[in-house]
């Protein structure tokens, strides 16, 4: 395998006051393309704060991120704007779905940011949903889809445009076992079938076993790297 | 799903927040489009006067009257083609409340003058000059009250009396309908005998209440009204002669200054619509940071999400006004049918103000949220709950 995105010396300070608050100093990883990563840590470990510097909506006070040759770091917002709607799915905790518009008009928002017409948009749609199992209910709003199925809209959203990457920031945190097992499947066979690298942030053990990786993070170091 | 697609349902995700601030911007742009008619129609009393038409009333004010024997004084002055003259009646028929517009006028010369405003068939003017009682009748008059030709009719005054009967009623039978003889000529008026007043008044016989001049050419119009003004200069009735078109904006300034009070009704609706929609707007936005947030997450660039907010809140300011001038339009079209007043009409300059203004508001209103959407940190908006 050969690595997609990778990260050296990355360092992520803020000011805060005459304090200055370091979440991580030299930190090095590198992730191959199609590997699924769990990111496991204590609370304030800087987790989420790597996976925004990963997905480009953050930056790194120091060092240097890599994706696939391009340097992130280097980039201007607007060009990391059009990186992430051309090689990043995201996931969130809590789905983040627009309230306004049904499932399917969901799914199509990231396609708005490409050249696809409206006959293609709608296809690769409907496969989206078919993929997480919710074809049924592409008319239906998130207020009337359980927490499992707004989560399975915001998989489907995330790997619509055909995205190398997809970031999952606590995934099946705001689920029940049963259902974060199904979204965890899911992840995993996106991850084997269709060939996406996933990187997945977790306080879940039972998560991180779906995992191939699973790596630890405490007080902005990896103190250990666990086969999962 | 396009970008318009996509600012109309964020625009609808409240459904009751929205429609009660569309309902504030229709009422705000009613109110203007009808006002802003009004005044339109107040601005064209003066658009149909003849351009080589004067008119003569007593210096002090037009309600006091002028000696009938100026007219002929008058005629005789060089660049004058013809003079004839009027007085104002204060008609109504059978209820004081229903006011009829009639004129006692110059039979012999009035028709001429005013012969681009009303055609009369030559019958119809025959019988007229044949008979002192006649009455003309505009067509818009006729149609409201229901008089027809051969009708005998009473109409009183309130101000004179009729000294054959001591009471303030004459009878006249109507002998002519005055048709418009162009689209906008007003024709809610009545017309009888100067004579058949001036014999019957108890008081102001030998008096008109103003002199209508016609010009040999509206080149000679400033000349001929300082000839004639400076003729009664010094006399017991002194004069003020200017353009009728003047003299009727002069009238209706008697109301009030009409385009103060469009502005000042129009400015403070104005004003508070931009409050009321601009902090809804940015509470709206605000409430939207997680969702504002998430979409620039997925790659959309700030600017599209700058444009898209501006463009909400235009969407706004545009879907409550353009139907409220619509239904502008269509009120002042059903006033100008009921009361024959032609001006009444929203002019094609005043829609594209309501639609500036309207532009404005958008602008005004969405440049705020709209900043405050494109200068958005995604970290902080996505940490927000």
């Amino acid at each position: 395998m050969t690595a997609l995105i990778s990260i050296q010396g990355g360092a992520k300070r803020f000011v805060k006051g005459r304090e200055t608050i370091t979440i991580f100093d030299h930190l090095d990883m590198t992730i191959e393309a199609g590997d699924f990563i769990a990111i496991m840590g204590p609370s304030g470990s800087g987790k989420t704060t790597l996976l925004n510097l990963l997905g480009g909506i953050d930056r790194a006070t120091a060092g240097s991120i890599t994706f696939a040759g391009q340097r992130l770091d280097q980039m201007s917002e607007g060009q990391l704007s059009a990186w992430r709607a051309a090689n990043v799915g995201f996931i969130f905790q809590f789905y983040n779905l627009m309230p306004a518009l049904n499932a399917a008009r969901n799914v199509e928002l990231p396609l708005l940011l490409t050249s696809l017409g409206g006959g293609e948009r709608k296809r690769r749609v409907e496969t989206a949903l078919q993929i997480v199992g919710l074809a049924e209910r592409a008319k239906h709003f998130p207020r009337e889809m359980s927490g499992g199925q707004q989560q399975r809209v915001a998989i489907a959203r995330a790997i619509v445009a055909d995205p190398k990457m997809l970031l999952c920031d606590e995934p099946t945190g705001d689920l029940d076992r049963k259902t974060a097992d199904e979204i965890l499947s899911m992840l995993q066979l996106l991850n084997k079938e269709m060939g996406k690298t996933i990187i997945m942030v977790t306080h879940d053990p039972e998560a991180a076993r779906y995992a191939n990786r699973v790596l630890h993070l405490d007080k902005g170091r990896f103190v250990e790297q666990v086969a999962a | 799903m396009t970008d318009f697609s996509l600012i109309l349902a964020n625009l609808f995700s409240r459904k009751l927040r929205a429609i009660l601030m569309l309902v504030a911007i229709f009422f705000a742009f009613l109110i203007f489009g009808v006002l802003a008619g009004v005044q339109n129609g107040f601005n064209s009393i003066g658009g149909g006067a003849g351009e080589n038409r004067l008119v003569t009333i007593n210096k002090i004010n037009f309600t006091q009257p002028l000696p009938v024997a100026y007219v002929e004084r008058i005629r005789a002055v060089n660049g004058v083609a013809r003079a004839t003259y009027a007085n104002w009646f204060g008609g109504y028929y059978q209820d004081g409340k229903n006011q009829v517009v009639t004129f006692a006028i110059d039979p012999e010369f009035y028709l001429d003058v005013f012969a681009s405003e009303f055609t009369l068939t030559p019958e119809e003017r025959a019988a007229f000059m044949a008979d002192r009682t006649g009455l003309l009748v505009g067509r818009k008059t006729a149609d409201q009250q229901g008089w027809k030709l051969g009708d005998r009719i009473p109409l009183s005054s309130n101000i004179y009396t009729n000294k054959n009967t001591g009471k303030q009623t004459w009878d006249f039978t109507i002998v002519g309908i005055l048709e418009p003889a162009r689209e906008d000529a007003g024709t809610n008026v009545t017309f009888f005998h100067h004579a058949y007043f001036n014999e019957s008044v108890t008081f102001g016989q030998d008096t008109v209440g103003w002199i209508v001049i016609e010009t040999a050419d509206k080149a000679q119009n400033t000349a001929v009204s300082k000839a004639i003004d400076e003729m009664f200069a010094n006399s017991p009735a002194e004069t003020a002669t200017d353009t009728e078109k003047a003299f009727n904006q002069a009238f209706v300034g008697q109301l009030g200054n009409i385009t103060l009070i469009v502005t000042l009704v129009v400015g403070a609706a104005f004003i508070t619509i931009l409050m009321i929609v601009g902090n809804t707007m940015v509470m709206a936005v605000r409430e939207r940071t997680k969702e504002i947030g998430v979409m620039k997450t997925l790659g959309f660039p700030s600017g599209r999400i700058f444009k898209m907010v501006l463009g909400e809140s235009l969407m706004l300011s545009l879907l409550g006004g353009l139907p409220a001038l619509g239904v502008a339009a269509l009120l002042l079209h059903l006033m100008r049918k009921a009361v024959g007043f032609p001006g009444l009409a929203l002019s094609s300059d005043f829609v594209a103000m309501g639609i500036a203004i309207m532009l404005a508001l958008g602008l005004l209103t969405g440049i705020i949220p709209a900043w405050n959407a494109l200068r958005l940190n995604i970290v902080t908006a996505l940490g927000r709950q």
